[in-house]
């Protein structure tokens, strides 16, 4: 496709297609694991990388890197229900309150402002430190969600403002169409990049989230995620310890997926902006 | 007076409502889940070892109920806690009873304090001044180079950044130049002593470095971005067709425009930053309110942590506020509505 | 005969975009040969995307990535002294910009910075070309100078969002005017604004220009302005100059088919018939037709017309026409 070919001349979109398609595969691999994740001593512990264990053991006697498949594994699929949660809530928002205005707008802006304005951590601490017990990747992906909707919500309503004046929306308006297929068929595919780019920052930023909430033991730490095993690997004083394998794994692998994720989106967005699209400069 | 009819009444109002929101979140957060406080609390304190008669444990739950104002309905509860939040009072710890949680905060609220400040201020001139600068001059070497280091640096979470400057600066991987922990050395007095100072300098080094680079990283961005979009508008070309000094299109009409937008991307991000903060601080053990935190969490001192919600939903809307109201100060186009 | 006061010679300039991987090259100023005299106003006329701005950002020696010179030169006779305004560095351009040159956008562009006062964007272009002791009174000569076009004195203490789009144009007129440049460019000065108003700015260009004795080069493509301000135009089509002469004969004894449909389609007094314009559009300055770029919509069209392009050259005294029909002798209004 000429589109996938000029996304690739860009060094960011090729680095990050690149890195998370590596990522996907290891997520894929843990359904192959020969060890179950849940369980401790299954090998020997606190072992050097090996020709058998490639990254080592930790030290509840679990093999790193079919522990990282799982950690990759569960950590993506938080972020996804996350994401995907979230833009349902902020598309929805965003084009109520642009396409209503009026009070339904400030009301709505309100919510969205105030969530943005409450210190999101704290919040989630209380709501973790509470929760933990029930935890589980789907309770902990809609925690996430609750809260990554309203700073993409406001993006979409200032789209929707400014393709409310549009033209086009008048013409639309005067021939019959109803409100939601005006803003289903007319409105969302200008608004399909916006949605795209945000999504995947608000992955990268679910998958933050979590670990940050899992390094503080607010999360269920026996399911295996990214952060848990950071969890781990600091509990067992794996610095003080020099064991190396075990605290650079996650957090090699999340740097990779933090900046291959914010590349993606960039380069994507950039790609559909059309006033970035003719930027470049010919040589003669 | 339009001006305060229509913006300044509006903005109060919508001040007092999210405070009041948030405030009302966090009292109905832990009423609103399956555990009971007390009972853990009673379960703890039989798990460390402590003995108790059957008649003693109901007075226990008596008392403790009372001071945690957990007795009556929800709202006797919710009237009384307003009671007490007017009087200053958010109650007692759980865990380092009896000291009041106004104490801890207070204790601990400077070196955040000092922290935030100290960064944001660093961030806010650095990061606007260079990237304006990148922004205006976009198409040179050291412009592009920035843009690239900052692409990389921007997506990282807070913690995950200090984490990477504690193994690089302070661990033994590679170098060890800083401390590990600590506000200042153990047992060091705060006094007005430069050594005191030097201590204390050397000991916020990285927690301030890392809330820096990553701060600015972001705010170095925008204002790029800023600069570049405001760089294409025809009131810049035409000053430029006018042949007015560089310099004074550089300042006056380029950074002066574009920081409009970005005074309130930096209202909007103080929650952010501060959540940044607190975290930055977990990591390196520094003792603010993010270590606070941490403690309080592990130790389930709810009273604790919902004390620092309160106290930073209020510290942030108050900041946006100020902010909101100086913007028209700086933004004739907003003042005459 | 007046002195020439700007001139280009075969000036080319294009833009050069990479649109992933393909190169497009926008040919918006194609071989132009314009001479410019002192004390006149010289319109040059035609269609959106004839290239227009592009020649006068040229002019102005504006030429920044993605346009680029590719041939030729803009030459300035300033006393006695041919300069090429591409030889000299930004310091220089800079100095001569507003000092000799001076530039009035079209009214519906915001080009005023919106967060300063109207008198604090008089001072900075003043105090940016002027000698010490005038810096020191930026004001007063703002003042002067607004009371001198007739206009309010408040207007200063504005913001631009506080004016019209009429009065704002107003300003921008008398910006260009503040430092008394030889030549003063206007770019569609009359769009975008109600007839009223644009007979104001028109008759304002007029009285500045009399009294400046200074050239006026007015760009727009409506023609009604262009008969009542210029003395000489120069029709553009597709990048080049096609026709050039004095504002009574272009509207007279037009030579070219393309300035003939220009004139027919005018509106007169009298005359019910229905007005007919070009057949077809513009062509696309990246795919140009070959040889004459009028061809395809020409009804005259001949064979080499679609193999040679014309030259500009004198017909008749100072008419010049780039046609091969002028090349013949014929030429008639087109029905």
């Amino acid at each position: 496709m000429k589109v996938l070919r000029d996304l690739f001349r860009d060094y960011r979109f090729c680095f990050s297609f690149g890195v998370l398609v590596i990522i996907l595969i290891l997520a894929l691999l843990s359904f192959f694991a020969p060890y179950d994740p849940t369980l401790w001593n299954v090998v020997p512990k606190d072992t050097k990388p090996s020709a058998e264990h490639i990254l080592g053991t930790d030290s509840n006697g679990q093999d790193i890197f079919w522990q990282a498949t799982f950690a990759v594994r569960n950590s993506l699929i938080i972020s996804l229900i996350a994401a995907m949660v979230s833009r349902v809530v902020a598309i929805l928002v965003g084009m109520i309150a642009g396409y209503k205005g009026g009070s339904t707008d400030r009301v709505l802006m309100f919510v969205s402002d105030s969530l943005l304005i409450i210190p999101l951590f704290l919040t989630m601490v209380m709501l973790a430190m509470l929760l933990r017990q029930h935890m589980n990747l789907v309770i902990l992906g809609l925690m996430l969600s609750a809260f990554g909707w309203p700073w993409d919500a406001r993006l979409i309503r200032s789209l929707i403002l400014s393709l409310r004046e549009r033209e086009f929306t008048e013409t639309a308006v005067l021939s019959g169409t109803g409100t939601v297929k005006l803003v289903l068929k007319e409105y969302l595919p200008f608004a399909m990049p916006l949605i795209f780019s945000t999504l995947i920052n608000n992955m990268s930023w679910a998958i933050g989230l979590e670990m940050t909430l899992a390094i503080l033991g607010l999360v269920n730490i026996n399911i295996p995620t990214l952060g848990t095993m950071l969890n781990w690997a600091l509990f067992y004083q794996s610095i003080l310890l020099q064991r190396w394998w075990w605290i650079l794994t996650p957090v090699v692998l999340a740097l990779f997926l933090f900046i291959a994720l914010y590349w993606l989106s960039v380069s994507i967005s950039e790609y559909l902006d059309p006033r970035t699209r003719i930027q470049r400069v010919g040589t003669q | 007076m339009t001006f305060m009819k229509r913006y300044l009444i509006p903005r109060l109002i919508q001040y007092v409502l999210v405070i009041w929101l948030g405030i009302t979140v966090v009292f109905l957060i832990p009423r609103l889940t399956p555990n009971d406080p007390i009972m853990r609390m009673i379960g703890e304190m039989r798990g460390r070892g402590s003995t108790l008669e059957p008649g003693t444990m109901d007075d226990i739950i008596e008392d403790l109920t009372e001071m945690y104002g957990l007795g009556g309905s929800w709202l006797d509860q919710y009237w009384a806690f307003w009671g007490r939040l007017f009087h200053g009072d958010f109650g007692v710890s759980f865990f380092q009873f009896p000291t009041r949680v106004n104490q801890l905060i207070a204790t601990a609220m400077p070196w955040t304090l000092g922290l935030l400040l100290t960064t944001t201020a660093i961030t806010w001139t650095f990061g606007n001044i260079i990237g304006g600068l990148a922004g205006y001059y976009s198409r040179k070497g050291w412009s592009r180079t920035l843009d690239a280091v900052a692409m990389v640096i921007r997506p990282l979470p807070y913690y995950i950044f200090a984490f990477a400057l504690l193994l690089l600066f302070a661990s033994s991987l590679v170098f060890q130049w800083f401390p590990l922990t600590g506000g200042a050395s153990m047992g060091a007095l705060p006094t007005f002593t430069w050594a005191y100072i030097k201590d204390v300098l050397w000991h916020s080094a990285l927690p301030a470095l890392s809330l820096s680079i990553l701060g600015g990283a972001v705010v170095f961005q925008t204002m790029k971005l800023l600069v570049q979009n405001v760089n294409a508008e025809s009131f810049v070309q035409y000053a430029k067709l006018g042949g007015v000094t560089e310099s004074r299109i550089v300042g006056k009409y380029v950074i002066r425009n574009a920081l409009l937008p970005q005074i309130t991307g930096l209202a909007l991000s103080f929650g952010q930053i501060f959540s940044g903060a607190l975290i930055t601080e977990i990591v390196f053990s520094y003792p603010g309110l993010g270590m606070l935190l941490y403690r309080a969490i592990i130790n389930g001192d709810y009273n604790l942590i919902m004390g620092i919600t309160i106290f930073s939903i209020v510290g942030i809307s108050t900041a946006i506020l100020v902010v909101d109201l100086t913007y028209p100060l700086i933004d004739p186009r907003v003042r005459y509505y | 005969m007046n002195e020439s006061i700007l001139q280009t010679e075969q000036l080319k300039a294009f833009y050069v975009l990479d649109v992933y991987g393909t190169p497009k090259v926008v040919k918006a100023v194609n071989e132009v040969d314009l001479e410019i005299k002192e004390n006149e106003v010289y319109g040059i006329a035609g269609e959106s995307g004839c290239g227009k701005t592009t020649l006068l950002k040229a002019l102005v020696g504006a030429i920044e990535p993605p346009l680029r010179l590719v041939g030729g030169r803009v030459l300035y006779h300033m006393v006695g002294d041919e300069v090429d305004i591409f030889s000299l560095d930004e310091e220089e351009k800079r100095r001569l910009r507003w000092e000799y040159v001076s530039y009035v956008p079209q009214g519906s562009m915001s080009v005023l910075n919106p967060v300063i006062k109207l008198k604090e964007t008089y001072r900075d272009f003043i105090e940016s070309h002027a000698s010490k002791d005038m810096r020191a009174d930026a004001f007063q000569i703002a003042r002067n100078h607004i009371a001198e076009l007739g206009l309010p004195l408040k207007i200063l203490d504005a913001y631009p969002h506080q004016l019209s789009g009429g009065m704002r144009q107003r300003v921008t007129i008398a910006l260009a005017t503040l430092l008394h440049p030889r030549i003063i460019i206007a770019d569609e000065p009359t769009t975008a604004l109600d007839v009223v108003v644009q007979r104001g700015v028109v008759q304002l260009l007029k009285d500045i220009q009399r009294r400046l004795e200074n050239t006026i080069v007015v760009v727009t493509h409506d023609m009604g302005v262009q008969a009542n301000i210029a003395d000489r135009i120069g029709i553009m089509y597709a990048g080049k100059i096609v026709e050039e002469s004095t504002t009574e004969r272009i509207f007279g004894n037009p030579h070219h088919p393309y300035t003939q449909y220009l004139i027919n389609s005018l509106p007169r007094f009298g005359d019910k018939t229905t007005r007919k314009s070009v057949p077809g559009s513009p062509p696309s300055l990246v795919n140009l037709p070959s040889g004459c770029p009028f061809h395809p919509r020409c009804p005259y069209e001949m064979d080499i017309c679609t193999e040679q392009v014309p030259s500009l050259v004198n017909r008749d005294l100072n008419h010049k026409v780039a046609c091969w029909l002028a090349g013949e002798g014929e030429y008639g209004k087109a029905s």
